[in-house]
C-alpha cells in the first residue's frame, strides 16, 4: 500500500500535512508532499484515508 | 449608494447585497440548489450564481472559460479600469494563466507554512493584549473589541507598515469591498488616497529596505527584473483585501457560534486539541467569502446561455451547504471527521493566506476562550452583518458569564 500526491492537483490546502504530519510535509510554496516512498502499513493507512478525505482537490492518491 | 429594488425570486433576479442574502443566505441557497442550481440577474450588468458543489467546482476549475480579471462583482467591467489582463489589479487573484502562475510562485514562499508558523507567538501576543486591554469589563463585543483588531495589525506587520495606520486600513478594505454600487470613475477617484499612501509607503522602503514583505516585492525578481510599480501595487491591495476582511469575518462568526451553542464552547474549553478540527467546521459553516469571474465569451454551461463579460459569482460557502457534498451539510458539527470545504476556494486560485488565516483563527479563538470560558449574546438583535463578497458579523455585543 502506497500514498502519493498528485502535484497536478494539489494546490497547498496543507490538510494532508496538518492532519498526518507523519506521512506528509510542506515545500517552499508550501505544497503538500509525501514523506519517504509513501509505503503504508495498517496504521497508516487510517491516517492517510484521513488525510485523502479531507483534501478539497483530491490530490491525495491511495493505492491499496 | 443607490436604492434598489428588493429581490422577489433569487432565481432570477438574485443581489448579494439584498438585505435578506446579507442577514442570512443559507436558505436563499437552500432553495436555489433545489430549484435553480445556476440562478441568474440581470444586476450588475448580468451574472450568474452556481450554488451547488458541483457547480462552483466545474467553473473555479474552467480557467478557459472563465477570467479572473476581476474578482468583486460591481457595475463595471474590467475593460474600463487602469490595468489589462493578464496582470490585472491585484496580481496573482486578477490573473489569469499563464502569468497567474508566474505571479503566485513569487509571493507563495511568503506565505507557505515555513514562512507563516513562526508568526504564531505574536500573534498569541497580540490577541492577549486586546484581551488584556478589556479588563473586567463583563460586556465585550466581540468583534470591534477584538476579531476586527486582528487580521489588520498582522497584516500591517507583515507589510511593515507603522502601527498608527490600522485605521487607514480599515477604511481603504471598506471602500472596495462594501461599495459595490458605485460608479466606475467614483471607484477609481476612491482608490486615490489608496495609492498616494502605498506611494509613500514604498518610497520609505526603497529608502530604508527592511525584512518585511513590502522590501520583499520591491526586491523580488520576475524575469531577471524587479516588478512593476503597479504589479506591487496591486499585490499589496490584493493582501489588504484578503487578508483582513476575510479573516474577521470567518473570526466573528467563530465567535458569535460559540457565544450561542454553549455545548460547543464547553466541548473546545475542556478538550483545547479540538481547536484545529474545530476552525475547519468554522470554515465549512461560515465561509464568509464568494469570488468571482467574468465569462470569456458566449457559452452554454451547466445549460445556461451565459454571455461574455457576465458575472459568475462562486458560491464557496454555499458548496459547503450542498448535501450532495456533505453529510449532514446543514449541521454544524465541531468534530466533523472528513471536510472537504471550500473555503479558500478550489483550483488555481486556492486562497494564498489560507495557512495565515488557520493560524490566525485557532489562536484567536484559542486566548478568547482561555480568557472567557463562558459568554452569551447580549442583544441577539444587534447582530448586524457586512455586505458584499466577504460576509460575516460586524457587531457582537457579548456578556461574559462567571
Amino acid at each position: 500500500m502506497r500514498v502519493s500526491i498528485d502535484a497536478e492537483r494539489c494546490q497547498g490546502h496543507g490538510r494532508c500535512f496538518s492532519l498526518a504530519p507523519s506521512l506528509f510535509e510542506f515545500d517552499d510554496l508550501g505544497s503538500g508532499v509525501v514523506l519517504g516512498d509513501g509505503t503504508l502499513s495498517d496504521e497508516t493507512l487510517e491516517l492517510a484515508r484521513l488525510a485523502q478525505a479531507n483534501c478539497p482537490e483530491h490530490a491525495v492518491l491511495i493505492e491499496e | 449608494m443607490t436604492i434598489k429594488p428588493p429581490v422577489d425570486d433569487f432565481a432570477t433576479d438574485w443581489d448579494h447585497t439584498d438585505p435578506q442574502w446579507v442577514n442570512d443566505p443559507y436558505p436563499i441557497w437552500e432553495d436555489l440548489r433545489d430549484r435553480c442550481p445556476v440562478a441568474h440577474t440581470d444586476r450588475y450588468g448580468g451574472g450568474w450564481f452556481p450554488s451547488t458543489h458541483e457547480g462552483v467546482s466545474a467553473i473555479a476549475n474552467d480557467t478557459d472559460h472563465f477570467t479572473s480579471r476581476t474578482v468583486i462583482v460591481n457595475n463595471g467591467r474590467p475593460g474600463e479600469e487602469a490595468l489589462p489582463a493578464p496582470i490585472g489589479v491585484a496580481p496573482p487573484i486578477t490573473s489569469d494563466p499563464p502569468f497567474h502562475q508566474i505571479a503566485r510562485r513569487l509571493i507563495l514562499p511568503a506565505f507557505s507554512p515555513g514562512a507563516i508558523n513562526p508568526l504564531e507567538p505574536q500573534i498569541r501576543a497580540l490577541c492577549v493584549n486586546l484581551l488584556d486591554r478589556l479588563g473586567d469589563s463583563t460586556l465585550v463585543n466581540g468583534s470591534s473589541d477584538y476579531a476586527q483588531n486582528i487580521p489588520p495589525a498582522v497584516i500591517r506587520q507583515m507589510l511593515g507598515f507603522p502601527e498608527a495606520d490600522e485605521e487607514i486600513f480599515r477604511e481603504i478594505i471598506h471602500m472596495v469591498a462594501e461599495t459595490v454600487d458605485l460608479a466606475v470613475d467614483e471607484r477609481e477617484l476612491a482608490f486615490e488616497p489608496i495609492i498616494e499612501y502605498f506611494t509613500v509607503q514604498i518610497e520609505d522602503h526603497r529608502a530604508t529596505p527592511r525584512d518585511d514583505l513590502t522590501s520583499y516585492l520591491l526586491d523580488v525578481e520576475l524575469g531577471g527584473e524587479k516588478l512593476s510599480v503597479e504589479h506591487v501595487f496591486g499585490t499589496m491591495i490584493l493582501l489588504l483585501i484578503a487578508g483582513i476582511d476575510t479573516t474577521w469575518s470567518a473570526l466573528s462568526a467563530s465567535l458569535l457560534h460559540l457565544a450561542t451553542h454553549p455545548d460547543d464552547l464547553a466541548r473546545l474549553v475542556n478538550e483545547p486539541d479540538l481547536m484545529p478540527v474545530a476552525v475547519e467546521e468554522f470554515l465549512r459553516f461560515y465561509a464568509p467569502v464568494t469570488m468571482a469571474r467574468l465569462v470569456k465569451q458566449d457559452i452554454d454551461y451547466l445549460g445556461c446561455p451565459m454571455k461574455e463579460d457576465d458575472w459568475i459569482l462562486l458560491g464557496f460557502p454555499a458548496a459547503n451547504r450542498d448535501p450532495a457534498a456533505f453529510q449532514d451539510a446543514e449541521k454544524f458539527i465541531i468534530d466533523r471527521r472528513e471536510n472537504r470545504h471550500l473555503a479558500f476556494g478550489l483550483g488555481i486560485h486556492r486562497c494564498l493566506g489560507s495557512n495565515l488565516a488557520r493560524l490566525e483563527m485557532r489562536v484567536a479563538l484559542e486566548e478568547f476562550i482561555r480568557r472567557y470560558p463562558r459568554f452569551e449574546l447580549a442583544d441577539p438583535g444587534a447582530v448586524t452583518w457586512a455586505a458584499g463578497q466577504f460576509r460575516g458579523p460586524r457587531n457582537l455585543p457579548f456578556r461574559i458569564l462567571a
